[in-house]
């Protein structure tokens, strides 16, 4: 397996070639006001679901991007795919900045990337048929029609495994399994070279949540495709990754290369994360040293001064609650592998003990 | 000593389209202080087998015995049921947020439900109590959130207030139906870990329905593993996960993205569960099986038992000694095909192959 982003030099910045990547997102903040009701509606807060984020998907890769819910995870990938006005920052796509481009300018770059969501039953318009959902791209681009489109189309339901008969079926006549193939050929129909993945295989049963992540990976290879591939199954992004980036309240916490990340997590919030995903193995389950984290994600109206994890964090000190740890290499760690934390998880280092201690 | 003996439990709705059958002759038992764990996938019969113990599934033909301390729960009247639902077998539901009344304050909630099994405490008894049990589940200031209305809760703190009210009468046996899968990772394992903690206080029987084999293998002592209706395998914790028989159990084991086989392809298992109007002849899982026989066409197998101890047990024609993900088993099976699979058989696996090939996973 090759490293996404193998580090040129030794310097504490990553030094990523600019040509090498597909996206790449600087500095990136996404804050939705908060208003009160009445005629006069004052803005009395902020939302700040998505707060200076930095990040870069290779061509050809997959980004996973990991959070539990109201991290800013969905919100950052709208932003990516300019679905919502962004409030500050840049979004650079194939070379391009298209952060808050207008409609007309935006629409070519629509063509390019492509969405597929966690829900197949919500997704997909019940009272249209599969094969006027999944040529709706056509339509709206205007690149093929009639005939054309249809053969297309029966072409897009082959290569992801469906029945090329079942054109004229609706969505009801088909499984969980079959209506995420559906919402895997829409998004493909225009050859995008971005697919943002949110949340593609939860809803799904185990065993053909493995189908579609194995026709996923046919895409990416026949295609060069790269992927955006938010889920908060740890194992599923470990097994599609190629580098992971975990996101705490609006903010990266770590991000790097999956194994490094995966085997030696340098933020305390990772670890926990990574303790407490079920391991389907009783004997690594009865081994494991789980992190049990108190109370809950705060406010993103609100959150917590300094690191924004410091409350739930069981290494947390007091200039944790006073000063914003930089996202920085660590010592000992490849230049890509970041962390953002003032007292980064050392090899070895027992959290659950020290977790417990403040417990109790 | 055995506190529920299910025996042959079958259930089956009438519906326009056909007899649903949901449940096929499923029987299990568990005990008091451990925790069985039931497997399987949508529309296995998990839920429906759990909810008809509980009376709630009305309009749908049950038969068996469900002994549950020595009283069949399938032939109580709906006010005798209601006497057991609630206080000695409590249900923990997926969803808080639609468990809870939102329109009722959450400690109404729980002080309601105490009240409606014993008329004797005050309202603010059942009240201190509330409070006490938010307490105990680890609700922070419960004398102030006892107050709130479930809107007020996170989801993981819904959840804590589900178990609090499931704990609220002191049942001997908890089923909890899917309690973690709408929760964040770091919430469920806050959520498993109170639900260990307490068992182990209070010496419950709990019965653990999930799809997620990880939370199987963290908090389950037995292991039930449903397909299509029926139990597919049956066995300790171990050996569901170490040495399946069955061979829809491994297929499950290997769609799991593992750190071991991380950047792999991944195995799943072909086609998708059949609909239970319209079943398949013999064992219901042979049309997605790669190790299919003619005898599997034609015959269902029984769940019988497959090691020595007898408690391990799997409903497959697949010799007694095939268990296991190793090599041996794996050729003791590839040897029962060679002689058990003759024309039928191999066209059924010829279509399970074309069905994986049109997903791109067999190359040509």
């Amino acid at each position: 397996m090759s490293e996404p982003r193998a580090s040129t030099g030794t310097a504490s910045t990553p030094a990523v070639a600019a040509g090498d990547d597909l996206v790449r997102v600087e500095n990136l903040v996404k804050h939705f006001p908060v208003r009160t009701g009445g005629l006069i509606r004052r803005t009395v807060g902020q939302v700040q679901a998505v707060d200076d984020v930095s990040l870069s998907i290779p061509r050809g890769k997959t980004l996973g991007l990991v959070g539990e819910t109201g991290s800013g995870k969905s919100t950052f990938a709208r932003c990516v795919a300019g679905l919502i006005p962004v409030t500050s920052g840049k979004v650079i796509f194939d070379g391009r900045d298209i952060t808050n481009l207008s409609r007309g300018a935006m629409r070519p770059v629509r063509r390019e990337i492509q969405m597929i969501f966690q829900d197949p039953y919500s997704s997909l318009n019940p009272r249209r048929r599969v094969g006027a959902i999944i040529g709706d791209p056509f339509a709206i681009h205007n690149t093929a029609t009639g005939a054309e489109r249809k053969r297309q189309v029966q072409e897009l339901m082959e290569r992801v495994g469906l029945n090329p008969e079942h054109y004229n079926r609706f969505p009801a006549e088909f499984s969980g399994g079959q209506r995420q193939r559906i919402g895997v050929a829409r998004a493909l129909a225009l050859k995008p070279k971005l697919i943002i993945c949110d949340e593609p295989v939860s809803a799904l049963d185990v065993s053909i949540q493995a189908q579609v992540l194995n026709l996923l990976a046919d895409l990416q290879r026949d295609y060069g495709l790269s992927y955006l591939f938010i889920a908060h199954d740890l194992e599923v992004v470990r097994h599609v990754s190629d580098s992971v980036a975990v996101m705490y309240l609006g903010r990266i916490g770590e991000s790097g290369p999956k194994d490094p990340v995966y085997n030696s997590p340098r933020h305390p919030y990772t670890a926990a994360l990574l303790s407490a995903a079920p391991a389907a193995d009783p004997e690594t389950a009865a081994a494991r040293q789980r992190i049990i984290l108190t109370g809950d994600v705060p406010s993103p109206i609100d959150p917590p001064s300094g690191c924004r994890f410091h409350p739930r964090c069981p290494k947390a000190e007091a200039v944790c609650s006073q000063q914003e740890p930089p996202l920085e290499a660590k010592a000992g760690d490849v230049a890509t592998h970041l962390a953002a934390c003032h007292f980064p998880v050392q090899a070895g280092e027992n959290l659950a003990a020290a977790g417990r201690s403040e417990l109790t | 000593m055995t506190l529920l003996e299910v025996t042959d439990l079958t259930v089956s709705f009438p519906t326009a389209d056909g007899v649903v059958r949901a449940v096929r002759g499923v029987s299990f038992g568990v005990e008091a202080g451990r925790t069985l764990g039931i497997v399987g996938e949508s529309g296995s019969g998990k839920t429906v087998l759990t909810q008809t113990l509980l009376g709630l599934t009305p309009g749908a033909d049950v038969s068996g015995r469900a002994l549950f301390d020595g009283t069949d729960l399938l032939t109580l009247t709906e006010d005798q049921m209601r006497n057991i639902r609630g206080a000695r077998i409590a249900v923990i539901f997926q969803d808080p947020l639609t468990s809870l009344h939102p329109l009722y304050r959450v400690g109404w909630q729980i002080a309601e439900m105490i009240r409606a099994h014993d008329k004797s405490v005050t309202k603010q008894q059942a009240h201190d109590r509330a409070v006490e049990l938010l307490g105990h589940v680890g609700i922070p200031r419960p004398d102030r959130r006892v107050d709130d209305y479930p809107h007020q809760f996170s989801g993981g703190m819904r959840q804590r207030a589900m178990i609090a009210m499931a704990l609220a009468l002191s049942p001997s046996m908890i089923i909890a139906d899917e309690p973690t899968t709408a929760l964040d990772a770091t919430v469920q394992a806050q959520i498993i870990d109170l639900l260990l903690r307490l068992q182990q206080e209070s010496n419950t029987a709990l019965i653990m329905i999930t799809h997620d084999l990880g939370v199987v293998a963290d908090i389950a002592d037995d292991v039930m593993v449903m397909y299509a209706g029926r139990a597919a395998e049956k066995a300790p914790k171990r050996d569901v996960f170490y040495a399946p028989h069955h061979p829809y159990t491994k297929g499950l084991l290997e769609s799991i993205p593992s750190s071991s086989a991380a950047g792999d392809r991944l195995r799943p298992i072909p086609g998708s569960p059949p609909s239970l109007i319209n079943l398949p002849s013999g064992c219901k899982f042979h049309p997605r099986c790669g190790y299919v026989l003619d005898r599997c066409l034609a015959e269902e197998p029984a769940l019988r038992p497959v090691s020595q101890e007898g408690l391990h047990s799997s409903a497959c024609w697949l010799p007694l000694q095939a268990a296991g993900l190793g090599e041996r088993a794996e050729e003791l099976r590839a040897e029962t095909v060679r002689e058990g699979r003759g024309e039928a058989a191999a066209e059924v696996y010829e279509a399970e192959i074309e069905a994986l090939g049109s997903e791109g996973s067999v190359a040509g």
